[in-house]
C-alpha cells in the first residue's frame, strides 16, 4: 500500500464512522451510538456562537457517559410524556472535512456540515449546523472524545430539542 | 383599545376568578392577553436585568416589559435608564436585540437623530427644517418615552412603566428577602450575570410558566422519566462511587409528596411567594471547598448560619420572573401571544466565591431549563397540551383549589402547606388588582 492510499482509506474510514454515527442517531439504535463514545467522551451543544468553556458558559448539553445513559433510558420510560407521541430525528450531512488526521497523537478531528430535523407530535423542527468529532482510536475502532454541535441558532430561543443532534 | 377596555372593567374581569377556579379565558383569549400587556404589565413592576450586565457608560441590552421594547442603558451619571425602543421621529427601533456599547448618545439609522442616554432629544440634522412646523407641540420633540420608575435594588433592575402608581418598596414588601439572600450568598456581596442565557421558546400562556414555580403536585410524576431514571441509574452504580453533581441536582425532583408538602410555602402581598420555607431541593448539595471559609471571612459564624441556613426553592415575582438563590439561577418569562412565551434563563455568579459553585450554577441551568433539558421536555409538555386542552367549549374552569382556606391571602407572610395551590391564588389576586382599569386602579 503506498501512503497515498493508506491516506484514502483512513480519510474513508473517518467519514464512514460519521456517517454511521448520524445514521445509528436516526435508527433510533441508541446503546450502539453511546458505544462509540469513549469513556470520557462528552456530547456538547453550545447555547452560544463560538463557545469555548462547556462547563461555565451557558449550553444545552453538555452531557458524560452517565448523562447520555439517562438522556436514552429515559426515552425508553413509559413515563416519557414527550414522547408518549413518539418523536423522529433526520440527519441529512454534508461530506464531512477531515481537519486532523494525526496517528502519532492518536487524534482524528473532522468537522460535518448537517440539517437536523426532529418531527414530533405533528411539529417539525429543522436546525442547521456543524457538527465537530474529535476521534480516538482503539482497538475496537475509533471511539468520540468530544461531539460538539454548532448549531446555526445556538443562541436563538429553541423549542424542545428531546434527541441528540 | 377603548372598546375593549369598556368591554373588560374591573366586574367583568372579577367573573373570572372565583376563590378556587379561574376561567380559561386567561390562558387563551388574545383579548385578555392584550388588556394582560396594556394594564398589568405596565401598572406592576417588572425585572428588567441585573446591573452587571450594563457596568459601563453606554452599555446597554434589550428585552420586553410585557408587549413593550425597552433599552436598559447606563447613563454617563452612572445611573441606568428603561427605555422604549421605538424613534421618537417614525417608530424605528433603535438598537437591535441584543447587547453593547452605544457611547453618549443613541443614534437611530434611518435620519440620525439623536438621543441622549436619558431618552432626550437631543440633535436632529438640519433641525431648521422643522421651524415654524408647529414641531414644539409634536410628541416626537419629547425624545425617547421612559418607563415611568426604575429602581435598582442590590442591582437588580425593575421597572413599572406606567407614570403613576404603586411604589417598589410597596409592590415587593418583604419578598425582597429572596433576592437579598442570594446576594448574602456572595462572599462579596455581589452578583454578575455570568455564562449567558439559555433561550427556550414554549407555546403557552405564560401564566403556565409562572404557577408551575410553586407546582408541588408535579415533580414526582411529570419528572418521573428523568429524575426517576437518574436515580435508578444512580442506584446502580458501583458501592462507593462518588456522587456526581448531575445526580445531586435531578434526584430530589422525584421527592415526595411528603417532602413537598413538609417545606411550606409562603405568600406576600402582590402575587409574590415562594416553596421551600424549611427545606428543599436544593438544601442537600454537597459543600463546595472553600465557600463556607470564604462565607465565614466575610459575615462571621453566625450570620454565615443564618445566610445559609435558607434554602428556599422557587421565589416568583409577580409577574415576570421566578429567582433560586440557593443555585443563583434566575428565569424571566416573556409574553409574546395568549399561547407562546419566551423563558430565559440566566446564571449569576457569586462574587468572592470558589469557581466551583459557579459550574454548580451553570450545570444546574443546562440540566434543568435549556431546551435540551429532559426535565424541561415533561414540563413543557404538559404545559402545550394544556394549552390545547383548554381550547374546547365543553369546560371553562381551571382549577386552583388545592388546600383552599376561606380567609387566606390576609396576613403578610403567611405560611402554609407545601403542597397548597396558595400561591397560585395569590398570583391570581395580584393579576386582578393590577387587571383593573385604570379609573379603577387602587393605588
Amino acid at each position: 500500500m503506498t501512503v497515498a492510499s493508506d491516506a484514502f482509506e483512513l480519510e474513508r474510514a473517518l467519514h464512514a464512522f460519521v456517517v454511521r454515527e448520524a445514521r445509528l442517531l436516526d435508527d433510533m439504535q441508541l446503546d450502539e451510538w453511546e458505544a462509540l463514545f469513549a469513556d470520557d467522551g462528552h456530547y456538547w451543544l453550545p447555547a452560544s456562537v463560538g463557545a469555548s468553556d462547556p462547563l461555565r458558559e451557558a449550553a444545552h448539553l453538555y452531557d458524560d457517559r452517565l448523562l447520555r445513559q439517562v438522556h436514552i433510558e429515559r426515552l425508553r420510560s413509559a413515563h416519557a410524556h414527550s414522547q408518549q407521541s413518539p418523536g423522529r430525528s433526520h440527519h441529512l450531512l454534508q461530506s464531512p472535512e477531515v481537519l486532523e488526521a494525526n496517528e502519532a497523537d492518536n487524534c482524528y478531528r473532522l468537522r460535518t456540515s448537517f440539517v437536523y430535523t426532529e418531527l414530533r407530535g405533528g411539529r417539525t423542527v429543522s436546525l442547521p449546523g456543524v457538527a465537530h468529532h474529535r476521534l480516538r482510536r482503539s482497538s475496537a475502532g475509533f471511539l468520540i472524545v468530544l461531539k460538539r454541535v454548532d448549531l446555526l441558532h445556538a443562541a436563538e430561543p429553541l423549542p424542545a430539542i428531546e434527541f441528540y443532534i | 383599545m377603548g372598546d375593549l377596555a369598556k368591554r373588560w372593567n374591573g366586574a367583568e374581569l372579577r367573573a373570572l376568578i372565583r376563590d378556587n377556579e379561574v376561567h380559561r379565558a386567561v390562558y387563551t383569549d388574545p383579548e385578555i392577553f392584550n388588556l394582560e400587556m396594556a394594564r398589568l404589565f405596565r401598572a406592576s413592576w417588572a425585572y428588567v436585568g441585573h446591573a452587571s450586565q450594563v457596568p459601563n457608560a453606554g452599555d446597554y441590552f434589550t428585552t420586553t416589559v410585557g408587549a413593550e421594547p425597552v433599552v436598559i442603558v447606563r447613563r454617563g451619571d452612572g445611573g441606568i435608564s428603561v427605555l422604549i425602543n421605538r424613534c421618537s421621529h417614525k417608530g424605528v427601533r433603535l438598537v437591535s436585540e441584543g447587547s453593547g456599547n452605544l457611547g453618549k448618545f443613541i443614534r437611530c439609522p434611518y435620519h440620525a437623530w439623536t438621543f441622549g442616554t436619558d431618552g432626550a432629544l437631543q440633535n436632529i440634522p438640519l433641525r431648521e427644517g422643522y421651524d415654524g412646523t408647529g414641531f414644539d407641540a409634536a410628541e416626537a420633540r419629547l425624545g425617547l418615552a421612559r418607563a415611568g420608575a426604575v429602581e435598582v435594588y442590590r442591582e437588580f433592575v425593575f421597572c413599572r412603566l406606567n407614570d403613576e402608581g404603586i411604589r417598589f418598596n410597596d409592590y415587593f414588601g418583604e419578598s425582597l428577602s429572596t433576592l437579598d439572600n442570594m446576594v448574602d450568598r456572595a462572599p462579596a456581596g455581589r452578583l454578575e450575570v455570568a455564562g449567558g442565557v439559555l433561550r427556550y421558546m414554549h407555546q403557552c400562556n405564560w401564566k403556565m410558566l409562572a404557577e408551575n414555580q410553586t407546582d408541588t403536585c408535579h415533580p414526582m410524576v411529570a419528572h418521573e422519566s428523568s429524575a426517576g431514571t437518574t436515580v435508578r441509574i444512580w442506584n446502580e452504580q458501583p458501592e462507593g462511587t462518588p456522587k456526581p453533581m448531575a445526580v445531586e441536582q435531578f434526584a430530589p425532583f422525584a421527592s415526595s409528596y411528603k417532602f413537598f408538602d413538609n417545606m411550606g410555602i409562603r405568600i406576600w402581598p402582590n402575587g409574590h411567594g415562594h416553596t421551600g420555607v424549611s427545606d428543599s431541593i436544593h438544601a442537600a448539595y454537597s459543600p463546595i471547598p472553600g465557600y463556607h471559609e470564604a462565607m465565614v471571612a466575610a459575615y462571621g459564624e453566625e450570620r454565615t448560619r443564618h445566610i445559609l441556613g435558607e434554602v428556599r426553592h422557587n421565589t416568583v415575582y409577580f409577574p415576570n420572573i421566578m429567582v433560586k438563590g440557593p443555585i443563583q439561577t434566575l428565569r424571566v418569562f416573556r409574553p409574546l401571544a395568549a399561547d407562546r412565551t419566551l423563558v430565559e434563563s440566566w446564571t449569576f455568579r457569586l462574587v468572592g466565591a470558589p469557581d466551583l459553585l459557579f459550574e454548580r450554577t451553570c450545570m444546574y441551568n443546562r440540566l434543568i431549563n435549556s431546551p435540551a433539558s429532559i426535565v424541561g421536555h415533561d414540563d413543557l409538555e404538559v404545559y402545550e397540551r394544556a394549552q390545547q386542552g383548554l381550547q374546547t367549549g365543553f369546560r371553562d374552569w381551571v382549577n386552583v383549589g388545592r388546600l383552599f382556606q376561606t380567609g387566606e391571602g390576609t396576613a403578610n407572610a403567611e405560611v402554609v402547606r407545601g403542597t397548597s395551590e396558595a400561591q397560585m391564588r395569590n398570583q391570581f389576586r395580584a393579576w386582578l388588582r393590577f387587571m383593573a382599569p385604570p379609573q379603577e386602579l387602587a393605588p
